[in-house]
């Protein structure tokens, strides 16, 4: 176990709020100066969470980088960070996709610019909370903060229909959290109960042994939160409408993290701590996500619209998430954090070239284009490229995660992994149809002629995805070993029962 | 035997691959340099390939770690006699179609040449890598590359029809090969732990199980590339594609990849054994000879000479894939000589169509009346073509025929010499009555003919550079059909 006198995850978690600390200070005139400070805060960021991958010991399962401090110790609450395998991607693709996000939306927003990139940069200390937090209280704080400003970037910042999108995305995630926090101070009682200490140490109630009726209640408290977030059908229909309004950064980091919260969820909490109701509840949630993979890609054939399509889509990927993980077996298990990875990286960067085809043209109708690619053609052969990576082809990224995911689920049981590849035809379908309407044939409307292809701020925020796109896609085995032992942990744990 | 660690299986890859970015570079300005590049791709690709037969005649394999994957994946290419086979079959005939697509492009005045000779190297690559490929994942990875950079190919016209045809094609290929072939890899590598090609099969120590029986099919439709029927619907509307693409790719690379693939998986996947023991190889063997009946009865219904030559070979697919599955060891050689006879003689085909178009711009069969005068060497290269495609000897295709043959009534299945010889017969009636109609039929003054292309008959002229390629592979299916050595040599090295 590695654990430096350094506090190397509070300085990951809280330096985005120096940043903030900065911009206030700013006036907020001074746009540019913001950005930049924003950006440079974000990208510093980045540079100080890798190390974490360097100095990550992947032969143990154990909790790594540990801080540990009482916070509050007549309740048991502590102060109480640590990551393992499964954490410590997460980490990083928040890292990287929030620098990459605050460049996106550069020059889209220019009202209210303090603000937004003051909401950006709390969000991502939120997020990277979450991940490291190994006390309940401080996980539910996190959790908490994450929400405010992401309310606020789609409330303000978003398309013409933000309020509505915003109020409902905040009724769902609350409504979720909520019973969240019921069960979390349910299992606290608990915990005293059988133990005599009061405690919300997240690993203490790994080994709890709870009665199966009990965990049944908890795990539906918990599945629900966690399922909203996700989201899995039937809990879905906040994402495209907040998606859809939300500007690009919001958009990328949705999709890309905060979607993630509702698996990672799942993979901290219900597995280890529910491990009975984790085998009952698998034929239920093997459905629900083959619904949800397929359900999802249909809808997304029908849109004509280029965000919501993207948006359907996740509910489609996510349920290859979710679908692998209930396999409960090493492969899909994998298969469904590398996926969680993939997505957040091909999605964040179908979502951004949506945002530039945004910028150029302000619509986002797949009627208003066609015959792209003779006005762009590089950015047609990098959307290409990564819309190949969405649906998986062989030699990126999202090939990997889908080929561990259809291993576990073949070995959880045939009949789910034939359905679940009836979704990645469909995948196929809706993005290359979307594809071919709007980059190819000939170009019918005059506005589009005067295109230009991408500039360099676009180049670098897209370019970076494209490297870990072929990176993961050709050699997984640097980030699939990394996880190796937290996985195997987790599922003994479950298996024990 | 010996396993030899070596980088040349991929450097054979890489060749065509290097070739990409300096034809795209090149571009449209300079098309000779462009065409160089192409050209000096495939003489340095074929060379690789062929100074490693050596290697693998006397019995080893050559074997090269790209990366490790996951637990029991690796991209990895093998060379095998069987791999080598294929390759250079496919890299000989890339050098060659590449001077005739020089003719007919050219002489057709075509748009996009860049992107067309740069999808044309990616192709040859896949191919190649395919051939190559060690395992049932690598061997996925590049069977998706090349479904995707033959799309282009096939809609290079950018016309609606070109369209549709690049639509139906993505649409067969893609989708079957996600949903049938991944399944089919999944299962097999949860069964075994690995895809791991191994000579007498990967999987000869499992119990006989539905599972491994439903997988086989899997895998023969999911290999749609193979155009085993139902699933050879692309075929046909891949048509569009300028004939060159026609010739190499829906006659030898992709339609190769397609039953070479299936292939081994009945030799490395499953084995002889196993293959007999769940009565697969009957099974398979009666779906294939339907398909061999059938195309050939669709081809005599077609006049159009290109739906006509793609049906004949969904037809002659099947019966390399029959001559895996009968088990035998005569037949078992007579399907895999067939990928080379087939190849060469096809090819032929495809390129006396690509000529008779490009000179005479005649498409339909009953159009031909009288063309052998004009254009000799064409209707003389298209007369050998023919005869080996029926089995006539010495033509290439009598071998692979009489060992199929000769295979059925080793294995019992009478019905099945029947079928064989009944669409002999087909053959015949559809190929021979073109090559009658060019020389022995007199030139019908049409005078329906809107275009009036007749008045320029005169005119017809054979352009050498398309000329020569296709004499030149005429003349090697004349070759291999008397001295079939070095294919035999290779294809008894694979079923040893």
């Amino acid at each position: 176990m590695i654990s430096l006198n350094f506090p190397i995850l509070s300085v990951i978690t809280y330096l985005p709020l120096l940043g903030i600390l900065v911009i206030c200070m700013i006036n907020s005139k001074h746009h540019d100066l913001i950005r930049w400070v924003a950006f440079l805060t974000a990208v510093a960021g980045f540079f100080v969470s890798l190390p974490l991958y360097f100095m990550f010991d992947s032969n143990t399962w154990h909790m790594q980088f540990v801080e540990n401090v009482p916070w509050i110790p007549q309740f048991g609450i502590n102060y109480h960070l640590g990551i393992d395998g499964i954490s410590l991607l997460l980490i990083l693709l928040t890292t990287f996709l929030s620098a990459l996000a605050i460049l996106s939306t550069w020059s889209a927003v220019t009202e209210g610019v303090k603000g937004y990139m003051i909401s950006l940069l709390l969000l991502e200390t939120g997020m990277i909370g979450v991940f490291c937090s190994l006390d309940f209280i401080l996980f539910y704080v996190f959790w908490e903060v994450m929400l405010i400003p992401m309310y606020l970037i789609i409330g303000i910042w978003g398309g013409p229909r933000r309020i509505y999108a915003a109020v409902k995305f905040f009724i769902y995630t609350m409504s979720g959290s909520v019973l969240m926090l019921v069960a979390i101070l349910f299992l606290y009682y608990l915990n005293y109960k059988s133990t005599g200490v009061y405690t919300f140490d997240i690993l203490s109630y790994h080994n709890l042994g709870l009665p199966s009726n009990i965990q049944f209640w908890l795990f539906l408290a918990f599945f629900l939160a966690f399922a909203i977030k996700v989201p899995m059908f039937p809990f879905h229909t906040w994402l495209p409408d907040a998606h859809v309004e939300a500007p690009t950064a919001g958009s990328v980091i949705l999709a890309g993290v905060l979607l993630k919260m509702g698996t990672y969820g799942f993979l901290r909490f219900s597995l280890p701590i529910f491990p009975q109701a984790t085998v009952d509840f698998v034929p239920m949630i093997m459905c629900l996500s083959l619904i949800g993979i397929i359900y999802g890609a249909l809808v997304s054939i029908a849109q004509d619209d280029i965000k919501k399509l993207v948006a359907y889509s996740s509910v489609s990927h996510l349920g290859y998430c979710m679908l692998g993980m209930f396999a409960l077996n090493i492969d899909g298990v994998k298969g469904s954090i590398i996926q969680m990875i993939n997505h957040g990286l091909s999605t964040g960067a179908l979502f951004m070239i949506v945002g530039m085809l945004y910028e150029r043209r302000h619509t986002r109708l797949i009627s208003e284009y066609g015959g792209i690619m003779k006005v762009m053609p590089v950015f047609a052969s990098l959307f290409l490229l990564v819309a190949f990576s969405s649906m998986g082809v062989p030699g990126t990224n999202g090939f990997v995660g889908e080929l561990l995911i259809l291993i576990g689920a073949f070995k959880a049981s045939v009949g789910y992994g034939l359905l679940a590849t009836v979704g990645l035809v469909l995948g196929a379908v809706y993005l290359l149809w979307m594809y071919k309407r709007v980059m190819y044939g000939n170009i019918t409307k005059d506005a589009n002629k005067q295109l230009k292809d991408m500039n360099g701020r676009e180049y670098a925020y897209l370019i970076p995805i494209i490297i870990f796109i072929i990176w993961i896609g050709v050699y997984p085995k640097p980030f699939l070993d990394k996880m190796d032992a937290s996985v195997q942990h987790l599922l003994q744990m479950v298996n024990q029962q | 035997m010996q396993t030899i660690i070596s980088i040349k299986p991929l450097l054979a890859v890489l060749a065509s691959l290097l070739a990409v970015p300096l034809i795209l570079k090149t571009g449209e300005n300079r098309p000779n340099l462009r065409e160089t590049w192409s050209i000096l791709a495939g003489v340095i690709k074929f060379s690789i390939i062929i100074s490693m037969v050596p290697t693998i005649l006397s019995g080893n394999t050559i074997e090269y770690t790209l990366v490790s994957f996951y637990q029991g994946i690796d991209i990895k290419f093998r060379v095998d006699a069987f791999g080598l086979l294929f390759a250079t079959v496919s890299s000989f005939l890339w050098i060659v179609t590449t001077f005739y697509s020089i003719g007919y492009m050219r002489s057709g005045n075509e748009h996009a040449q860049t992107r067309f000779f740069a999808c044309f190297a990616i192709s040859l690559s896949s191919t190649v890598a395919v051939a190559f490929s060690a395992n049932l994942i690598t061997l996925f990875l590049f069977y998706e590359v090349l479904s995707l950079a033959t799309v282009p190919l096939v809609g290079h016209k950018e016309t609606p029809e070109s369209y549709e045809g690049a639509r139906k094609y993505l649409l067969y290929l893609l989708s079957l090969s996600k949903t049938l072939l991944l399944s089919g890899i999944i299962i097999v590598y949860m069964v075994a732990g690995t895809t791991d090609f191994q000579s007498h099969g990967l999987l000869r120590n499992q119990p006989a199980s539905m599972l491994l029986f439903g997988a086989f099919f899997l895998f023969l439709y999911g290999f749609a590339k193979g155009g085993v029927m139902p699933v050879h619907n692309w075929l046909p509307s891949a048509m569009v594609a300028p004939t060159p693409v026609s010739a190499l790719l829906h006659a030898v690379a992709v339609v190769k990849v397609g039953v070479f693939s299936i292939l081994r998986v009945v030799f490395f996947i499953y084995g002889v054994d196993l293959m007999g023991l769940m009565d697969i190889g009957v099974v398979a063997s009666y779906v294939v000879t339907f398909t061999i009946v059938m195309g050939s009865v669709i081809a005599l219904s077609k006049d159009n000479l290109k739906a006509r030559l793609a049906y004949s070979t969904v037809s002659q697919l099947s019966y390399i894939i029959l001559g895996a599955v009968l088990l035998t060891s005569s037949s078992m050689l007579g399907g895999i000589m067939h990928i080379a006879n087939h190849a060469f003689s096809k090819i032929t085909l495809f390129f006396c169509a690509g000529s008779l178009y490009c000179s005479a711009h005649k498409t339909e069969v009953s159009q031909l009346s009288g063309i052998g005068k004009k254009m000799p060497w064409t209707m003389a290269a298209f007369f050998i073509g023919s005869l080996s495609m029926i089995g006539v000897p010495p033509a290439a295709g009598f071998n692979s025929k009489w060992l199929l043959a000769i295979g059925s009534i080793e294995a019992n299945q009478i019905p099945i010499l029947m079928a064989l010889l009944f669409s002999t017969i087909l053959n015949a009636a559809y190929f021979l009555p073109i090559t009658y109609k060019a020389f022995f039929e007199k030139e019908v003054v049409s005078n329906h003919s809107s275009h009036g292309h007749d008045d320029h008959h005169d005119d017809i002229r054979e352009n050498p550079m398309i000329v020569v390629p296709l004499v030149l592979t005429a003349i090697i299916s004349l070759l291999i059909g008397i001295y079939p050595d070095y294919f035999l040599a290779l294809a008894k090295e694979v079923i040893k």
